[in-house]
């Protein structure tokens, strides 16, 4: 009996452990929902989410020019980052040799861990007056920001792209090899395509934490809530609306950066659904020939 | 003695310091199969991939002596590699397609070979299936994944993607080891339809598919020949006592 009662008891603190992470995470999807929705309502969600202005000062509050500055940074980061990272993982998956393999992976890897505070500090120091001597204006650019995103979120693609590189069974490679095919024909035909769900995987991960990157973004992007003429003009993100002005919001103010939050949130949303589905879909026709 | 295709002298490998294949002298008659056995350990499989220069791949990997393909040496450093491993093709232990379709498995060494030939490429597909004997039950799935095909259709692909290439030689690394009695049959004939145009060297742990499909066979132990010739003399009046244990199941 007393054994029965430890199996029982054991699974239900496992089954807690595995849960409470999910409660949580609703517990604040819930309050920002509950918190955002009276702006919302008061402003109009269309006019909240495509409105060109925000100005809390005369209680206008759209955050359309957010949404462009998050997805433009986003966007142009993925642009520098993804090939930058796949190279970069296949040279370390295929081409380096042992000993380069063991010194780089784990440098690549530190720099994932380094605080996004540091990242934004060097911006700020280092590339922001680079990029007002070498393309004018500020310097405090989307372009700049991109920048620091596509250092930021480069580990986290490469590492997981070079673990699914890795993780392709031997016997393909030399099957492919055995048939007379180069190497570089082997990564290409073989070893890449039945890697990719995992370097999609990676570009995933990559995209969440450029999207949701705050401290960096407003130390180098300028933040002014207007949308950009050019990559070369400051940009806000939504993030960044939320941290440089919940100091001292109140009323509707307050309330609208939580709506800013949902914004945030459903667009991360979308963003996972549809590159899951692509990734889904990806998968089951892995077979069918891609050639 | 018939036409020799594959001349193996004084040939020694290593892995670091372990000494696998020691002194080992070989010839592979053209047009014929050879059965290479011995207990697991013995060298068989690094002999086989020390051919077409699989073992290349591992940095730590030495070889001394000769091989001969048609006279030439291929380990030397005006030969490419990949033009060695299309002349010998390869067909592995366990079934290997890769994660693509029925079609493009075969067409995928002549696609790397550069032909792109829509037209060629099917008629080549074609009749690489119909000689692995697995067209009727592939061609009306073409464009299905090969992963779902039974693990002996599953080797009778790679078969048919290994002779799409045309090699000259076809090394096979224990090819029925994980198939059932049943598609193992199948691989067995094939491989008496294949003889007349390639020549098939097989590593096989399994006696009775030696004496079936060979009609030449070495014995290996401990990385040397103890024994070689024709595979009814070894099996019937073996000279080496080792050889006598070995086919009759006294070890390994």
């Amino acid at each position: 009996m007393a054994r029965n009662w430890e199996e029982f008891l054991v699974e239900k603190v496992l089954l807690l452990a595995a849960i409470s992470s999910i409660i949580i995470i609703l517990l604040i999807i819930g309050f920002v929902i509950q918190q955002g929705l009276p702006a919302m309502e008061q402003v109009g969600p269309l006019n909240f989410i495509f409105g060109m202005d925000w100005s809390p000062s005369y209680d206008i509050y759209g955050v359309f020019p957010m949404i462009v500055g998050s997805l433009g940074m986003m966007a142009l980061a993925l642009i520098f980052a993804v090939p930058l990272s796949i190279f970069g993982a296949i040279f370390l998956a295929e081409v380096a040799p042992k000993t380069m393999r063991r010194i780089l992976k784990p440098t690549i890897q530190t720099l994932a861990g380094i605080p996004s505070v540091i990242y934004g500090f060097f911006g700020l120091i280092v590339l922001v007056p680079f990029m007002r001597i070498h393309f004018g204006g500020s310097g405090f650019s989307m372009l700049t920001a991109s920048i620091i995103l596509t250092v930021m979120v480069l580990p986290t693609i490469l590492s997981i792209s070079e673990d699914a590189l890795r993780s392709i069974p031997l016997e393909y490679k030399e099957a492919s090899l055995a048939l007379g095919a180069t190497h570089w024909q082997t990564i290409k035909n073989v070893i890449f395509p039945a890697a990719l769900p995992g370097i999609v995987t990676g570009i995933i991960l990559g995209m969440g934490r450029a999207i949701g990157e705050t401290m960096a973004v407003i130390m180098v992007a300028g933040n002014t809530p207007i949308i950009p003429g050019s990559i070369l003009e400051p940009a806000r993100a939504l993030t960044s609306n939320i941290a440089l002005e919940m100091g001292y919001a109140l009323g509707l103010h307050y309330n609208a950066l939580f709506a800013t939050g949902i914004v945030l949130l459903m667009m991360i949303i979308v963003l996972l659904v549809v590159t899951n589905y692509i990734n889904y879909k990806r998968k089951v026709t892995v077979g069918g020939g891609y050639l | 003695m018939e036409n020799i295709i594959i001349e193996v002298k004084e040939l020694n490998t290593y892995f670091d310091e372990s000494h696998i294949l020691k002194d080992v002298y070989l010839d592979i008659p053209r047009n014929a199969v050879t059965s290479l056995i011995g207990p697991s350990g013995c060298g068989k499989s690094t002999f086989l991939r020390t051919l077409n220069r699989m073992n290349d791949v591992i940095p730590t990997f030495k070889k001394e002596g000769t091989i001969l393909l048609d006279g030439k040496e291929i380990y030397d450093p005006d030969v490419d590699v990949v033009d060695l491993r299309k002349r010998v093709g390869m067909v592995f232990q366990k079934p290997n397609p890769f994660p693509k379709s029925i079609f493009e498995n075969v067409a995928y060494g002549l696609r790397v070979h550069g032909n792109n030939d829509k037209k060629d490429l099917e008629r080549r597909v074609e009749a690489s299936l119909k000689e692995a004997a697995l067209w009727d039950e592939v061609k009306d799935k073409l464009d299905d994944s090969a992963m779902g095909l039974s693990g002996g259709q599953q080797q009778r692909l790679c078969i048919a993607r290994t002779i799409a290439v045309e090699p000259e030689v076809i090394l096979m690394d224990e090819p029925c080891s994980a198939l059932d009695p049943i598609s193992t049959t199948k691989i067995e004939d094939l491989i008496h339809k294949l003889k007349n145009e390639f020549t098939i060297i097989i590593v096989t742990h399994n006696m009775q598919q030696a004496t079936r499909v060979s009609k030449y066979t070495a014995f290996f132990l401990h990385g040397e020949i103890v024994e070689k010739g024709l595979t009814d003399k070894i099996f019937i009046e073996p000279e080496d006592k080792r050889t006598e244990d070995y086919i009759t199941g006294r070890f390994g």
